[in-house]
């Protein structure tokens, strides 16, 4: 299990240094001077140049580059050049509404998908299992963004019962913020239990037509209590990759839905730190996800261990 | 228990925000301000949620676009036009206790203009030779030459007086000597204002003020459908008007900006360089299904670089009619009987992309292949503004009085005219108002028919705001949203 550990961080630490310089060059390269966006239209040649020069944008690409890396080393994400300020309090800010929106988002996905998965591949091939993948499917092909606009159509416009969006603050009480982010969450809910039901009913029927299942089964066992205690946990290793990669989605791929209800989360933080040039924050809010990525595929690989025995001895 | 507790102590923070929010308002907005410094930044968004809110300069823009007094109660000029003297108003005091004074204004317009200066209208105080507090209340300003617009010049929100003790925070925690004091900001949500009890004038009549920031125009139609905000300021999606118009709920305000939008023309590019050229293309362009098109009938026609509310206006707008077959005559007579192939540049904003696609069309009846790429405004002030790179673009020039610009040969659509640009030298030192007013009429007209662009339409302001809800701007004479005057009726 060590062993399998000490490898694993290396490989991660490799692709973070990878990361880091393709993210630098790729930002770097992108035409667009953070100052002369700032300054618009009128601004003199004098006065771009001392911008440049209070952003500290004159110095080489190199200098820039390993100043930043420095930076981050010391955990110093720096500063925003149009907010200007710390980029790791404006990330703060943004991850107390993008961490719960994606947890939240993510339990009503197992919530659902457990389940629906579970009931349809024990009733495979009944009225039930067709139901529960056409629903799925539906699910998948519904476009994320409209079905918040019809949510919030329903229940913000005609019923009252949810604000069209926006974010009240932790400070204005748990239940009131929690509120606010219910219908963003289901939203973004919706394709991701229907992806994760499918994955689970399908992991299951693979497990159940193995011979250890048959072998339970000839042993006596319903095949209800093979499913709950053979069948599952082998079925968890393709349901924990897509529930990693889901989770690593949900955190900074929700622009769109932050979009929809004005949400101040990290996605669309970067969406207006790219449209600004605030190169700074671009590039550390990318490496940041980037490292959340690669850490919650590291703890899926060692939850992969967890649930498979055979994965520890191997590495 | 714990729950209950929780659940009531909400109740109480939500029936108590209703009780104030009678006195209360929250305006959307679909920019968020980058920083809270507006004497060095471009963004409009600064100057909408601080101009006359939270930060004052000596002079003002009343909602008629008229310059007036503001920290400065009033001024005298030398006979020969170069000393201001300005009387500042007694017993103002910044937002954090401290005095203004004539030190303040001293520090302010030298930090604008100096050399390490980050102001993005630098050039409005290039005339200034020397900044000078006689007293306490008494501020001589000195200038290079006489200099009509410097009054107007001083009311612009690059302009504003700030502090030197606040300095260093402004960006984050703007103090000035409004009738509203800035609170919090919460990036990318929000900033609050609260009412400023200590302030020399007229106390504002809203206990505060909300600006929530909200980019996406289906987002802005459901916040204010569902009432979470109660005006939005410069609504961005022009297609729901009419819903808006016919719910008692609202109304909507259409008003005038300070924003020509152009089609700007690369005068130094073949074969823009040729006037003939620039005058085929203007006469192509059908400016009334653009404005019905694209803005959804919202925006004036226009012939010139000036706007249709200004009292020195001339309607040029006969030099470049729509005329498709005169189009294609004056392309046979430049040398291009078959037409020509070109590039249009377009930034974000929606008069430009929406307005792009139908020009191309009309460009294609007479014969021009304009090749439409979108950019993001990063790329396109590199490639259009500051690298020359286009054949045409479209742009809304939103700074008020902006007709100096043709005067500036590096400018990007590159117009380079001696007589326009002494025109202008004239102009600046002219003080004099019937001879400042024929000169900018002369300047519109040499500019209309030098067919510099191709000038489509002065852009509307259209705001939707709640019924019941009385003072919110209709015009933009600059880029502010004025809470001083605006209070509930019930």
């Amino acid at each position: 299990m060590l062993r399998y550990a000490v490898t694993r961080t290396g490989s991660l630490l490799l692709s973070l240094a990878v990361a880091s310089l393709v993210i630098f060059a790729a930002i770097e390269v992108v035409p667009g001077d953070p100052a002369a966006f700032m300054l618009g239209l009128n601004a003199q040649a004098d006065t771009v140049a001392a911008l440049r020069d209070e952003l500290g944008l004159n110095a080489s690409l190199a200098e820039r580059y390993f100043s930043w890396i420095l930076g981050l080393l010391k955990g110093d994400l720096g500063t925003s050049y149009t907010y200007r300020s710390p980029v790791s309090e404006i990330v703060a800010e943004r991850l107390v509404i993008s961490l719960p929106l994606a947890g939240y988002a993510l339990l009503l996905t197992m919530l659902v998908a457990f389940p629906a998965g579970i009931f349809a591949a024990s009733r495979r091939g009944s009225a039930a299992d067709v139901l529960v993948m056409g629903g799925t499917q539906l699910g998948v092909a519904i476009p994320n963004f409209w079905f918040a606009m019809i949510m919030v159509v329903i229940f913000a416009i005609n019923l009252r019962w949810f604000s069209a969006g926006g974010f009240p603050g932790w400070d204005a009480g748990f239940l009131a913020a929690m509120k606010a982010l219910t219908l963003p969450a289901i939203a973004l809910a919706l394709p991701q239990a229907s992806i994760l039901a499918r994955v689970m009913r399908s992991a299951l029927l693979d497990t159940l037509s193995s011979d250890y299942i048959r072998t339970a089964r000839a042993k006596g066992l319903t095949k209800g209590q093979a499913l709950r205690r053979h069948a599952l946990r082998n079925a968890m290793i393709p349901v924990l990759t897509i529930l990693g990669l889901q989770f690593s989605f949900l955190l900074a791929g929700a622009i769109i839905i932050e979009n929809v209800f004005f949400l101040p989360g990290l996605g669309r933080l970067i969406f207006q730190a790219i449209s600004q040039r605030d190169l700074i924050v671009v590039e550390s809010v990318v490496m940041l996800l980037v490292f959340a990525v690669i850490l919650v595929n590291f703890l899926v690989d060692l939850a992969y261990a967890w649930v498979d025995p055979r994965l520890r001895l191997r590495t | 228990m714990k729950h209950l507790i929780m659940a009531t102590s909400v109740v109480a923070v939500l029936s108590s925000a209703n009780a104030v929010s009678a006195r209360d308002v929250t305006i959307g907005l679909q920019l968020e301000p980058p920083h809270l410094d507006p004497t060095s930044a471009a963004a409009g968004a600064i100057d909408q949620v601080l101009y006359s809110n939270v930060l004052e300069g000596l002079t003002r823009f009343s909602s008629d676009g008229s310059v007036v007094p503001g920290l400065a109660e009033s001024w005298e000029v030398s006979e020969d036009g170069v000393i201001y003297t300005f009387a500042l108003r007694d017993g103002v005091t910044f937002h954090d206790g401290t005095s203004f004074e004539a030190a303040d204004v001293v520090f302010s317009l030298d930090r604008a203009r100096g050399a390490d200066s980050t102001n993005a209208q630098k050039g409005l105080f290039a005339n200034i030779a020397g900044v000078q507090a006689t007293d306490s209340q008494t501020v001589v300003i000195t200038l290079d030459q006489p200099q009509g617009a410097f009054l107007f010049n001083l009311a612009w929100g690059d302009a504003v007086i700030v502090a030197p003790e606040s300095i260093d925070d402004i960006k984050s925690t703007p103090i000035g000597t409004g009738a509203f004091r800035f609170e919090d900001w919460k990036q990318g949500d929000s900033i609050r204002l609260t009412r400023n009890d200590d302030y020399w004038g007229t106390p504002a009549q809203l206990d505060g003020a909300t600006f929530k920031f909200i980019s996406d125009p289906t987002a802005a139609f459901a916040a204010m459908m569902a009432e979470d905000i109660d005006a939005f300021y410069s609504y961005p999606a022009p297609e729901n008007l009419a819903q808006f118009e016919a719910d008692p709920r609202f109304t909507v305000l259409a008003g005038n900006t300070e924003g020509e939008t152009i089609m700007a023309m690369n005068n130094k590019l073949p074969p823009f360089d040729n006037k003939l050229v620039r005058q085929a293309v203007s006469h192509a362009i059908d400016r009334a299904a653009i404005i019905d098109g694209a803005m959804f009938g919202y925006g004036t026609p226009i012939g010139s670089h000036f706007a249709p509310h200004n009292p020195a206006y001339v309607d040029l707008t006969g030099n470049s009619a729509y005329d498709p077959e005169k189009a294609k005559s004056l392309l046979t007579e430049a040398g291009y009987p078959n037409g020509f192939s070109t590039t249009l540049k377009l930034p974000p904003p929606s008069y430009a992309r929406r307005g792009g696609e139908i020009i191309a069309a009309q460009l294609r009846a007479v014969g021009i292949e304009a090749e439409i790429s979108n950019l993001e405004w990063a790329q396109w002030l590199e490639q259009a503004f500051k690298g020359y790179d286009f054949g045409l673009t479209i742009v809304s020039h939103t700074e008020p009085m902006d007709i100096g610009i043709y005067a500036r040969p590096g400018y990007y659509f590159q117009y380079d005219n001696i007589d326009f640009q002494k025109l202008m030298t004239e102009f600046e030192v002219e003080n004099d108002p019937d001879k400042r007013t024929a000169i900018l009429q002369e300047a519109q007209t040499i500019i209309s028919e030098d067919y510099v662009n191709a000038y489509l339409f002065q852009l509307a302001l259209t705001s939707v705001v709640n019924a019941k809800l009385q003072g919110i701007w209709a015009d933009a004479p600059t880029q502010a949203v004025d809470l001083t005057g605006v209070s509930w009726t019930d």
